[in-house]
């Protein structure tokens, strides 16, 4: 062996559980993409194969791909971002950008590339296979399951196993169209209702002993049109969690439309149907399942406990002081944790962007924080790194703060969420993404951040009417299209509000045509009518909410009534009065629309 | 193909540490004079790039070859602390006026130092020597002749920039190849067979002529220089003057558009 071969490792670290890679694939993609540069392979099958790979078209060009890497319950191990960061490096633009449903994705990879990025993958046992396409996409799971306070169990095993089990299945290889689970802890954490899958953990006492099971809630979904997920019935045992899952997924591959492909996702099925005839039909399909398994079926749930390790350092007491800004970043982005002395600490970036740097750096501050060892990716473009022991917190932040990590606001209304937009979607309208950005830039400037009435509100900005921000459960949600003045266009956003993702799930209500370059001052605007009319312990989500019900009895009542007190904001001056009106985000060229092909529906 | 002497690009650590012993190999250290002052690998002699590029016609590259004490046998390593685009740099300009020579160490100098290797202070005595030149044009690209052969179909022109910088503009008919991609964590180049396979995936392979350019002066597109070498490709020539004179001759220009790339990035 060579001296230079002889770099040390770190010994101490936890693997991941499972391997989800295949290293063949890679080589197979090599392979198909000269086939298809040949003309060997014709557009559309290679279309498919690629997107069942992971890898998504990108805007204007058959040249780039989108690489996305699924994080199986969102959890990432060290060794496994710091091989992310290095494929960003080479492969990507030195970026990578969290997604809202716990992938990280590479943008602007030469097609020719996607495969050294799959080998790359394998290496640390991760895969980009099914994370588009129509399949089974990423097995989400609430960051904070197994250390949620309001938890009944921890449902991560199940997620994993869930995610297992379909992974490569030829049950879910050619479904009408995409097929989301998503796991939760609890109520309030979860995204169970906009998804075709959602389950929250529960138990019930049988005969004295403790049962677990979930409460499952089909047919949701948010895009083009949205709908609100079903409960399939009051309990589901663990043991039927496979069956069910089978079932639906059976149900939905054989009467899912395959044919209009606006209308492919099991939540048209489900509304076209009616509930009760689809809950029906479920409930028969999983007695089938259960009745002809020959061989028995099961979830391989790993139930091994992790390990909880708080990572030695040399501490320095000495002259350690905390740093300015430490309060505010302790409130705004840490949860404490169910285990006694620790915490969860989510960490924001900018609509999910970080430097492959960053990535480097993130992936030293998990060793030496976090004692499981491994962080986990959350619903909003975030990162969580959960088992922090409270006296390491100030020195975490300080550590974050050098790295440019320690923005605030993570889990409050100051951390908007934007789909990628035009800076890499063919589908995009609008620059969705820099105005997430500009959004929590002002609401940081402002330290809004740090306001109790906003925290449970959320901004959720979508480039195009499909929902890929989840602007339709958004407090304050917009999603972009083309406004008109005589012959001239400008970036314009729907906004609606009041949207939530709780217990009381319900799509946001449409509110007002929005110019891009108002977004900000209306959304100060509603905060401001927000705090002339609140009641005392009232958040800007409850008055929205009881606005939206027509329960609100101030001046403002009524949608209508804001939609009239933001008209003026709403007004197009004239190109000669305000040119950067007429300009998006990022651009200082006239806004146009433009638009290619979709790959949704492929 | 012309019979040259067979010079691996690279040259690993043990080779380098015995040839130092035998006391078999001229090692340049083109980092800042500060640096090398510091500590630098042992006998190593410094020329800072930055001394390089204030002329590097090759009547005063041989003045500073010979100062060296470098002839025409010599065997030169050089080696920096910048993924080993400065030492590439280095080397081709050597190997352009005729030293057949040359290689890079496989590593930096700070992996070197990580690794506890031998570092010294010590200014090596140099007797200057007489280098013969004998220019090899074949291995240097001109906006002129760029421009008048950049279309002709077995040209690959190589943009070693980062994503970024290429997606926001190139040279007409370029494609993107970071200088990132060259490299693994603790060494400048890729192991050949895997260089191999990633170049043949872009199509960079065979008997076409490829030329690498990058932002200003042929460091990143040098190191490009070199991987494309460590894989047996005939054919190479750096554009040195690269994309900023380009630009200054105000010769075309390409771009991605319609997209808001950078709106990506964290920086």
């Amino acid at each position: 062996m060579k001296v230079s071969n002889l770099k040390q490792s770190h010994p101490d670290t936890p693997k991941p559980k499972i391997n989800w890679a295949r290293i063949e694939e890679a080589e197979d993609f090599a392979n198909t993409v000269k086939l298809f540069r040949q003309g060997k392979y014709d557009e559309d099958s290679f279309r498919r194969y690629r997107l069942q790979h992971g890898a998504y078209g990108t805007r204007m060009t058959n040249d780039y791909a989108m690489v996305r890497i699924k994080l199986p319950a969102g959890e990432v191990y060290p060794h496994q971002l710091e091989k992310i960061s290095q494929l960003s490096e080479q492969f990507s633009i030195g970026n990578a950008h969290f997604s809202t449903r716990e992938n990280i994705q590479l943008h602007w990879v030469i097609l020719e590339d996607v495969s050294e990025i799959l080998r790359g993958l394998a290496e640390v046992g991760l895969t980009s296979r099914e994370a588009c396409g129509n399949s089974v996409r990423n097995v989400m799971c609430s960051p904070l399951s197994g250390v949620c306070p309001d938890e009944e169990f921890d449902s991560t095993p199940y997620a994993l196993a869930t995610a297992r089990f379909f992974l490569r299945n030829p049950l879910s290889q050619n479904l009408p169209r995409k097929f989301k689970f998503n796991f939760t802890c609890c109520e309030k954490h979860g995204m169970v209702r906009m998804v075709d899958v959602g389950l929250i953990p529960q138990t019930r006492d049988l005969d004295g002993a403790i049962q677990k099971g979930f409460k499952i809630f089909l047919g949701g979904g948010l895009g083009n049109k949205s709908f609100v997920g079903y409960q399939l019935e009051e309990f589901t045992p663990e043991e039927d969690l496979l069956y069910t899952s089978i079932a639906v997924i059976r149900i939905f591959d054989r009467l899912g439309d395959r044919k209009n492909m606006a209308r492919n996702r099991m939540r048209y099925l489900v509304n076209d149907m009616g509930w009760e005839k689809f809950q029906n039909l479920v409930l028969k399909e999983r007695a089938i399942v259960r009745a002809t398994q020959s061989v028995i079926t099961r979830l391989d749930i790993d139930h091994t406990p992790s390990i909880i390790k708080r990572p030695i350092r040399i501490s320095d007491e000495s002259g350690s002081s905390i740093p300015d800004g430490y309060t505010r970043w302790l409130k705004t982005n840490t949860l404490k944790q169910k285990q006694a002395e620790y915490s969860s600490v989510f960490i924001t970036l900018e609509a999910g962007d970080i430097t492959s740097n960053q990535i480097t750096s993130l992936a030293a501050i998990i060793r030496e924080f976090s004692s499981e060892g491994h962080a986990r990716t959350g619903f909003l473009q975030n990162i969580a790194l959960r088992y922090v022991h409270k006296d390491d917190l100030p020195l975490l932040y300080s550590k974050l703060l050098t790295v440019g990590l320690a923005k605030s606001g993570a889990l409050t209304m100051a951390a908007p969420i934007g789909c990628s937009g035009t800076t890499s979607c063919n589908l995009a309208l609008t620059n969705s993404h820099r105005l997430a950005k500009e959004i929590q830039r002002k609401f940081l400037e402002l330290k809004l951040d740090q306001d109790d009435d906003l925290c449970d509100s959320s901004i959720k900005i979508s480039g195009c009417p499909n929902a890929c921000a989840q602007h339709g459960i958004a407090t304050i949600g917009f999603f972009g299209g083309g406004g008109r003045v005589g012959k001239e266009m400008y970036p314009n956003y729907q906004m609606s509000l009041g949207g939530r993702s709780d217990g009381e799930t319900i799509l946001g209500a449409t509110c007002h045509r929005i110019p891009a370059k108002r977004v900000i001052p209306v959304i100060l605007k509603i905060i401001e009518l927000f705090k002339q009319n609140k009641k005392s312990d009232d958040t800007l989500k409850d008055w929205i909410h009881r606005i939206i019900n027509g329960k609100e009895d101030s001046e403002i009542k009524s949608i209508l009534d804001i939609r009239k007190a933001l008209d003026l904001l709403t007004i197009p001056p004239t190109k000669e009065e305000d040119p950067d009106f007429y300009t998006d985000y990022g651009s200082d060229s006239s806004y146009h629309t433009k638009t290619g092909k979709g790959e949704c529906a492929a | 193909m012309s019979q040259e002497k067979t010079i691996k690009t690279t040259t690993d650590i043990d080779s380098l540490r015995s040839e130092i012993r035998d006391k078999s190999v001229r090692v340049i250290d083109v980092r800042r004079e500060d640096d090398y002052k510091h500590s630098h690998i042992p006998t190593a002699v410094n020329l800072p790039l930055a001394n390089l590029l204030s002329d590097d016609s090759p009547e005063r590259v041989l003045k500073l070859v010979n100062a060296m004490g470098i002839d025409d046998e010599t065997r030169v390593v050089v080696y920096d602390d910048t993924f080993g685009a400065l030492a590439s740099r280095v080397a081709w300009t050597l190997e352009y006026i005729g030293h057949s020579g040359v290689s890079l160490l496989e590593t930096t100098f700070s992996n070197w130092k990580s690794l506890g290797l031998e570092n010294d202070n010590n200014i090596p005595e140099i007797q200057s020597k007489e280098h013969s030149i004998h220019l090899k044009p074949e291995i240097l690209a001109t906006s002129n002749y760029l421009e008048t052969s950049k279309d002709k179909p077995n040209i690959i022109l190589i943009d070693n920039r980062e994503r970024l910088n290429y997606l926001e503009q190139h040279i007409p008919g370029a494609i993107s190849l970071p200088y990132r991609t060259l490299a693994t964590p603790d060494k400048i180049l890729r192991p050949k067979e895997d260089m191999k396979r990633l170049l043949d995936n872009r199509g960079i392979s065979g008997n076409s002529e490829i030329i690498t350019y990058c932002g200003s002066v042929g460091t990143l597109s040098g190191l490009a220089y070199y991987a494309l070498k460590s894989v047996g490709l005939p054919n190479v020539k750096l554009y040195v003057r690269s994309f900023k004179e380009w630009k200054s001759l105000e010769k075309p220009i390409a771009k991605q558009q319609d997209a808001h790339y950078w709106d990506l990035s964290a920086e």
